[in-house]
């Protein structure tokens, strides 16, 4: 029992609730956000080190034990997840005091961040497969809400379908929970992975497994990513890259954990097609960032291709591809919020999103242009940034498992992103200055300063792999060993 | 008794099935509130059907219900009808900003 876990989903929902009620007093809203995200952020470092001394935390919601209540489960990765997005949350809310707009603060935005961030914490860290179903949906109204917000007719439009896309794959969701309780009798995941383990993974299950592996590969963008890129390109920077950052790393996170702790039984079937379709959401990926020449459009594009590389590590199933899943997920969070937010920062600077109206921003916009070279070259994995560290440990799992298409495919798809984004830098910053001071259409007031974090903690998961090596092994042990998982949430009752 | 609710579920996905293919928002939305009542309905079934007593402690000599199911069903339906208001306040609100409810319409970007 360890009722820190609760924390990260309590401590946004009650803050939530009260800024709902002081809907006019936009400062104590936005300290309010920034206290909530630091709280959770503490609460979250303090749980991994209790995770390193300890092993796996577990609280049983109402005191009801394993598996008859709700179980919080918090593994290593798990918290690594939560720590992320605390991170994340905060840069993206600072980003969004000088860019959101009053309109928007006056219309709940903060609260709805933070039920989004509610959302995303209780999903990574839910030991109960219904009440991850639960959980991402908090996440989702949350997300329609800031989808929307504003009601340009973009967004509109744009909304309309992802909201569609998310119903209907949740009905999806919950056909695949009601098929699993009928064969297991079961919701908790820790008893999933024991039922399972013992009646044997059969076709039913392996289909059943299918079944949930679409509901993630939709949330994800995992091969049927098609509703992604114009949803992700229609809401304001700070949204869009709130969304970019952790929506789709949630379905990640679905994936890797019901296919590592229930559903493991049958690597060649289920993994091999994991792999399969991290290949091919890479090599689509790639192929629309490349093709593209608007700025939201390639970094959604590559949002895809991130998905795909880090599912292809996990494909591999071997203890060194988990590891760069592990790596390339943390990375991949927080490369995608700065180049987000990078994007969106040209995008208002220019007044356009087009790359062959803009050059030259080099010469006003030095910070700018060195930051984004930066994310661009963590983004391909250039060492010593963070990409590297991952993308090394990825594909030597890949090469282990015998793989190599996934591996060659993952490293062909890494050039493709890097010329991707370099394209945006070489058309944005290089060339001509046809900007001055006066005619430019924003300014960068208060917009650098969570960049400048973002970039920092870029070059420090770079350089710094070897100080988050010990937490990375420990998350990676528990999704290679799912009897560390069961033994911590059953241990009182088997 | 299992039989017939699983025909009557494989119907309610049909039509739901039809109506989300067609290209009015408002067939969509009535499609996939459909949908969501056959999925509920399979929740309750998979639980299994009515087998016996209420599920109390002090009627031991019945085999009962297991509840689980419709406890999960309350949950599924709060969140179901939730999610179908929002849309529809939504789909009103497209209607009115962009004066067309046809999903062709609704593409954005022409070449893709």
């Amino acid at each position: 029992m360890n009722n820190t876990i609760v924390l990260p989903i309590v401590i946004p929902i009650i803050a939530g609730m009260v800024m709902v009620i002081c809907k006019n007093m936009i400062k104590l809203q936005r300290y309010l956000s920034i206290a909530v995200t630091l709280l959770i952020g503490a609460a979250a470092a303090f749980l991994l080190e209790q995770i390193k001394r300890e092993g796996v935390q577990t609280l049983y919601l109402g005191g009801w034990e394993a598996p008859f209540g709700i179980t919080l489960v918090a593994d290593m990765f798990a918290v690594l997840l939560v720590l992320t997005t605390a991170l994340i949350t905060f840069c993206c809310l600072c980003y969004a005091f000088s860019s959101i707009g009053a309109d928007r603060e006056q219309h709940y935005f903060y609260p709805l961040t933070l039920f989004l961030m509610a959302g995303v914490n209780g999903s990574f860290l839910t030991g109960d497969i219904f009440n991850l179903f639960v959980f991402f949906e908090v996440m989702l109204v949350a997300s329609y809400v800031l989808i929307t917000l504003g009601g340009t007719k973009m967004q509109l439009r744009e909304s309309v379908k992802y909201i569609l896309i998310n119903m209907i794959s949740s009905s999806l969701f919950l056909i695949a929970i009601a098929f699993l309780y009928a064969m297991l009798g079961t919701l908790n995941m820790a008893h999933l992975s024991v039922r399972v383990a013992q009646a044997g993974q059969g076709g039913l299950m392996t289909a059943v497994a299918f079944l949930f592996l679409i509901v993630f590969s939709i949330k994800a963008g995992l091969f049927l990513f098609f509703w992604l890129p114009g949803p992700y390109s229609a809401p304001p920077t700070a949204i869009a890259a709130l969304f970019a950052s952790l929506l789709t790393k949630v379905g990640v996170y679905g994936i890797i954990r019901l296919f590592s702790l229930v559903f493991y039984h049958e690597p060649n079937v289920t993994h091999l097609f994991i792999g399969i379709l991290a290949a091919v959401s890479m090599v689509l990926g790639a192929m629309g960032a490349v093709a593209y020449w608007d700025i939201r459009r390639i970094l959604t594009y590559n949002v895809v291709v991130g998905v795909g590389f880090i599912l292809a590590g996990f494909a591999s199933f071997t203890l060194e591809g988990m590891r760069g899943a592990v790596y390339y997920l943390l990375h991949d969070m927080n490369v995608k919020a700065l180049l987000f937010l990078l994007g969106g920062t040209i995008i208002h600077l220019t007044g356009t999103d087009k790359l062959k109206e803009m050059s030259g921003l080099i010469r006003l916009h030095p910070q700018l242009g060195w930051m984004f070279f930066l994310a661009a070259l963590a983004l391909s994995g250039i060492p010593p940034l963070s990409g590297f560290i991952g993308k090394l440990f990825v594909t030597t799992g890949t090469f282990q498992a015998g793989y190599f298409w996934l591996g060659g495919i993952g490293l062909f798809t890494g050039l493709l992103v890097l010329y991707s984004v370099m394209k945006i830098f070489m058309q944005v910053f290089w060339g001509y200055t046809n900007y001055t001071a006066e005619t430019e259409k924003g300014t960068t007031k208060g917009l650098l300063w969570p960049l400048g974090i973002l970039t920092a903690v870029v070059l420090f998961l770079g350089l710094g792999a070897e100080a988050l090596s010990e937490y990375v092994d420990l998350a990676v042990a528990v999704l290679s060993d799912p009897r560390l998982y069961v033994d911590a949430v059953l241990s009182s009752n088997l | 008794m299992e039989t017939i609710m699983c025909v009557v579920i494989g119907i309610l996905f049909a039509i739901g099935t039809y109506l989300i293919l067609s290209k009015t928002l408002l067939r969509i939305l009535l499609g996939i509130s459909i949908i969501g009542h056959g999925v509920n309905l399979l929740i309750m079934t998979m639980g299994g059907l009515k087998k016996g007593g209420a599920p109390l402690l002090g009627w031991k000599e019945y085999s009962f219900t297991d509840p689980l199911p419709q406890a999960l069903l309350l949950t599924a339906i709060v969140i179901n009808f939730a999610t179908t208001a929002l849309f529809l306040v939504l789909s009103y609100r497209t209607y009115e900003e962009l004066g067309t409810d046809n999903s062709e319409q609704l593409r954005g970007y022409e070449n893709e």
